[in-house]
């Protein structure tokens, strides 16, 4: 598909980067030269210099033969009128950023009616979202909801002390009478689809299908169910500060708020009345157990540096405080936050991309692919994609295990009649279901793909 | 330097050449010659050193930065031309390596100068092989690897970047393979239309397609010994028209299939390069008129060797090593500035020119008015710093190259200042006949085996742009760190 991201900040780079991974068509459009050649040299994409607003440039870029235009600059209103510009043109669909409060309450449906935006994209609201789903299943690394489906699939890291060490999944099954299935491991950074015969070490992380009461099952036997999340801790005073506080209130849990910036704290005892806020330096150890650190069931570090969030979150889980989120936009650090133990790691960068590299799919779902959803698992290394049986599939009806697939390929759960279940090797592929298929190390469009 | 993924690329390189070479094979079967023989080992040659080379480095990352994409473009069009140097050597056709090795420079880099006397005599095969290097040249071999095979290295642009001339290079789609896949259908379809009309003309099949591929790589290898000059009034027309028409920068066209015509119009290297043929063409039509007495005889001849020393071509219809002294000044003018970037031809490249006219203008500004600020423009864009100081370091090695390589033809000391200079501007600049001894009805045969192994590098000096060539050989760069 043809492609233009406008705009090629830190955000916009890494869509740029998911983007062309999927060999769509990109073209860029940014201010600075410098930015462009930076981004032509590192991705096979084509540079526009020049402001997104102007329609000349956009032309250049090639708007009216383009399937879908991306706006990710800093400035929402910028972003918003280079959709219009560019679906003025001929853009088939239009993507903007917008993050300002202000605008994502009602008054966002209305403007995108009014500026034919497709989608509205706000990685503050997409990461406040990831870390309420954390904080409600606090056991748990990372959680994807294939949203209206009964059907989760979660990952955990194991520990020392996990029940599931030593003993070769096949046999885990039948320990835990919970139905659940292993669909991807990460060892050493390397991730791989394991057989019946995988022993897991402490350290793996690992990814769970299971529909949610069987994994509510699962979690209580292996003692990882802990009590819901009541107080809660957020260092810096953030959008996705301001979100997610929102929806931990509604829900009733307590939520401490620090900032040092007055200004700031001021506007969130303003917008939040329900909210302690804090105005004080997060990296005050002093401070934070002051405001009782200690006796907080979770820690959410949203801060600006990556750097600061790391050492701060790594204090809080010396504290003793169960759950600790981190939010890392920085690749780079992923490896060392694991080293210090902090498990459970948020970034709006890649939360942002995984979500418009599905919107993608999904457009292309309309002309000839059948991928329903996508979602990036095992910190990107993996996916999870939700087909639909296409009539001309041949393989249905015949027992899974009788199916040769490709390496690196799982069927993780079966879709049929608004219920999900884990399919065993007896189980079969009926027309009207949908698949859940998790791959390494490919790209599919069609669930005939997944067929060695 | 990911040494590798440069074998690798090299070994697409040497498996493609012995595609090509089928071509040849084909055509001297065809005509029952000898050289099939030639064409048959050559081709298996390269195909085996093309598979040994990719059996034997497999990358464990396709990812190329500039260095290597360097390091792919020089090697892989010294290898190139040695393989391609077979064919005339074993056929017999050009009995000493040396020279074979000079005409298939010379032909890859579109340059046209031959170091052979007769050519009429030669089989028909080696005759084709000999234009068609022009045509594969033209364009750029990596270039054309890039289109037909998909993932040629991650980050390929680096490869294009290294190949193709001029002061920046651009996509013209998103991806680089496309780009590369577009350039070569519009040169594809010029070079098929340009045959046909030769057709029309009264030439056979051969001889147009032979033709064609001389004007579309502005290149010059003809069939006849005294090139265009036999051939009729409307043939010579119609290449005059096909050898400007590729050395405009080839972006130009594909707005024309994009229906951007405005812009096309308001091309600045389009404009300078038209004014820039115009004028040369009537300067020297009201100084040579004289010699050939009707005004529709001298503007064919003017009009002839104007295109085609300015696009690098290198065809002739007359001796313009006969024309007065002004003429052949302007001549040389022509050598110096060449085609439009992101063409077939060689030269300096016309946006180049303008730039320095440009940058000129701005020192004579900032000279009269110490704080004035002002910006270089081109195609209505600002011209930002670094290309700037890249069109600058080129122009200053360019004359240092020049300069050089003059010196080292002259250890020889046979021939005077007019010929050495201008075989070493014919050579570097891909045009071909120089003046003097070399001039377009005599040859390159003349010079010892030493000058012609010079005059080699400066032809691949000049079609690589310096650059990569210096670079891709420089033992620093493959040192590990």
């Amino acid at each position: 598909m043809n492609i233009i991201v406008v705009g090629c900040g830190k955000i916009g780079q890494s869509i740029i980067s998911n983007l062309v991974c999927e060999g769509h068509d990109v073209a860029v459009v940014d201010t600075d030269g410098d930015v462009i050649e930076q981004v032509t040299n590192a991705y096979d994409v084509m540079g526009v210099c020049g402001i997104g607003t102007d329609n000349e440039v956009l032309e250049e870029a090639g708007a009216a033969k383009a399937d879908i235009v991306i706006a990710a600059t800093s400035s929402d209103e910028l972003n918003m009128l280079s959709c219009y510009i560019a679906k003025t043109l001929g853009a088939k669909n239009t993507v903007a950023r917008i993050r300002d409060r202000e605008y994502n309450d009602k008054s966002l449906d209305f403007m995108k009616q009014k500026l034919q935006i497709s989608m509205s994209i706000n990685p503050e609201m997409f990461t406040a979202y990831d870390i309420y789903n954390l904080l409600k299943l606090p056991g748990a690394a990372h959680i994807e909801n294939f949203s209206t489906r009964n059907f989760e699939i979660i990952e955990l890291i194991l520990k020392d002390d996990s029940p599931l060490i030593g003993t070769p999944i096949i046999d885990l099954r039948k320990k835990h009478s919970a139905k659940f299935l292993v669909c991807a491991v990460s060892r050493n950074g390397e991730v791989i689809i394991p057989d019946g015969r995988f022993v897991f070490e402490a350290g793996d992380r690992i990814a769970l299908t299971a529909a949610p009461s069987e994994i509510h099952k699962l979690l209580k036997s292996l003692k990882l169910v802990k009590k819901q999340v009541k107080n809660i801790m957020i260092l810096g005073a953030s959008k996705t500060t301001y979100y997610l506080a929102k929806l931990l209130i509604s829900l009733g849990s307590s939520v401490t708020i620090i900032d040092k910036n007055p200004v700031k704290c001021d506007e969130f005892s303003e917008t939040l009345p329900n909210a302690t806020v804090i105005m004080g330096d997060g990296s005050n150890q002093e401070l934070l157990l002051e405001e009782g650190l200690a006796n907080m069931d979770a820690f959410v570090s949203l801060t600006g540096l990556d750097e600061n969030n790391i050492l701060i979150s790594y204090f809080a889980a010396s504290q003793g405080v169960s759950k600790v989120v981190t939010k890392v936009n920085n690749k780079e650090f992923l490896p060392i936050a694991r080293r210090l133990g902090l498990d459970t790691i948020v970034s709006p960068i890649r939360t942002t991309s995984d979500v418009l590299v599905r919107y993608a799919r999904a457009l292309q779902n309309t002309v000839g692919s059948n991928v329903e959803k996508l979602y990036k698992i095992m910190e990107g290394q993996a996916e999870a994609l939700l087909f639909n049986v296409h009539p001309n599939f041949k393989h249905i009806n015949i027992p899974l295990k009788d199916i040769k697939f490709k390496p690196n390929i799982l069927i993780g759960g079966l879709l049929r009649e608004n219920k999900a279940f884990v399919p065993t090797g007896d189980d079969f592929i009926l027309p009207e279901d949908k698949v859940v298929v998790i791959s390494t190390g490919h790209v599919l469009y069609d669930l005939a793909d997944i067929i060695a | 330097m990911n040494r590798r993924m440069v074998l690798n690329t090299i070994g697409h390189i040497a498996v493609t050449e012995s595609a090509l070479m089928l071509l040849p094979l084909f055509i001297s079967l065809l005509y029952g010659e000898k050289a099939v023989w030639s064409f048959a080992v050559s081709a298996s040659v390269a195909l085996v050193l093309g598979l040994l080379l990719r059996f034997f480095s497999k990358p464990s990352t396709r990812v190329i930065y500039a260095k290597e994409g360097f390091a792919i473009v020089a090697f892989a069009w010294l290898l190139m031309s040695l393989l391609g140097a077979l064919p005339f050597y074993l056929s017999g056709s050009i009995p000493s390596f040396v020279d074979a090795i000079f005409e298939t420079v010379s032909g890859f880099t579109t340059t046209g100068a031959s170091v052979l006397t007769e050519i009429e005599s030669l089989p028909k095969g080696i005759l084709f092989w000999r234009s068609f290097t022009h045509w594969v040249g033209g364009m750029g071999v990596l270039v054309f690897v890039m289109a037909l095979v998909p993932n040629v290295a991650d980050r390929s642009m680096n490869i294009m970047r290294a190949e193709m001339p001029g002061p920046t290079v651009g996509k013209l789609l998103p991806k680089a393979r496309d780009t590369a896949k577009i350039l070569y259908i519009i040169y594809v379809v010029m070079t098929l239309v340009e045959i046909i009309l030769l057709l029309f003309g009264g030439m056979s099949l051969f001889e147009s397609v032979v033709h064609a591929f001389g004007t579309a790589g502005t290149g010059g290898f003809g069939i006849k010994n005294d090139s265009i000059a036999s051939y009729s009034a409307y043939l010579q027309w119609i290449i005059t028209v096909f050898m400007l028409l590729f050395s405009v920068n080839f972006n130009l066209y594909y707005l024309l299939l994009t229906k951007k015509f405005k812009s096309v119009l308001k091309s600045t290297e389009l404009l300078f390069f038209g004014g820039f043929v115009l004028i040369s063409v009537i300067v020297i039509s009201v100084n040579v008129y004289s010699i050939y007495g009707t005004l529709s005889d001298t503007l064919r001849h003017t009009s002839f060797q104007v295109s085609s020393i300015v696009s690098t071509t290198g065809y002739a219809t007359v001796d313009f090593n006969q024309w007065p002294e002004l003429s052949k000044s302007i001549i040389l003018l022509l050598m110096v500035v060449g085609g439009c970037a992101g063409s077939t031809a060689g030269g300096l490249k016309v946006s180049r020119v303008i730039i320095l006219l440009k940058s000129i203008y701005r020192e004579i500004k900032r000279l009269l008015h110490p704080r004035s600020v002002r910006t270089v423009n081109m195609e209505l864009k600002r011209v930002d710093e670094q290309t700037l100081n890249g069109v600058y370091s080129y122009f200053a090695i360019y004359i240092v190259i020049i300069i050089g390589l003059y010196v080292i033809i002259s250890i020889e000391s046979v021939f005077d200042m007019q010929t050495n200079l201008s075989a070493v501007l014919a050579c570097f600049n891909n045009v071909g006949p120089g003046l003097g001894a070399v001039g377009p009805t005599s040859n390159y045969a003349v010079y010892s085996d030493f000058s012609k192994i010079v005059l080699s590098l400066a032809m691949l000096l000049g079609r690589l742009e310096i650059f990569p060539l210096l670079l891709g050989l420089n033992p620093l760069m493959w040192k590990k760190k």
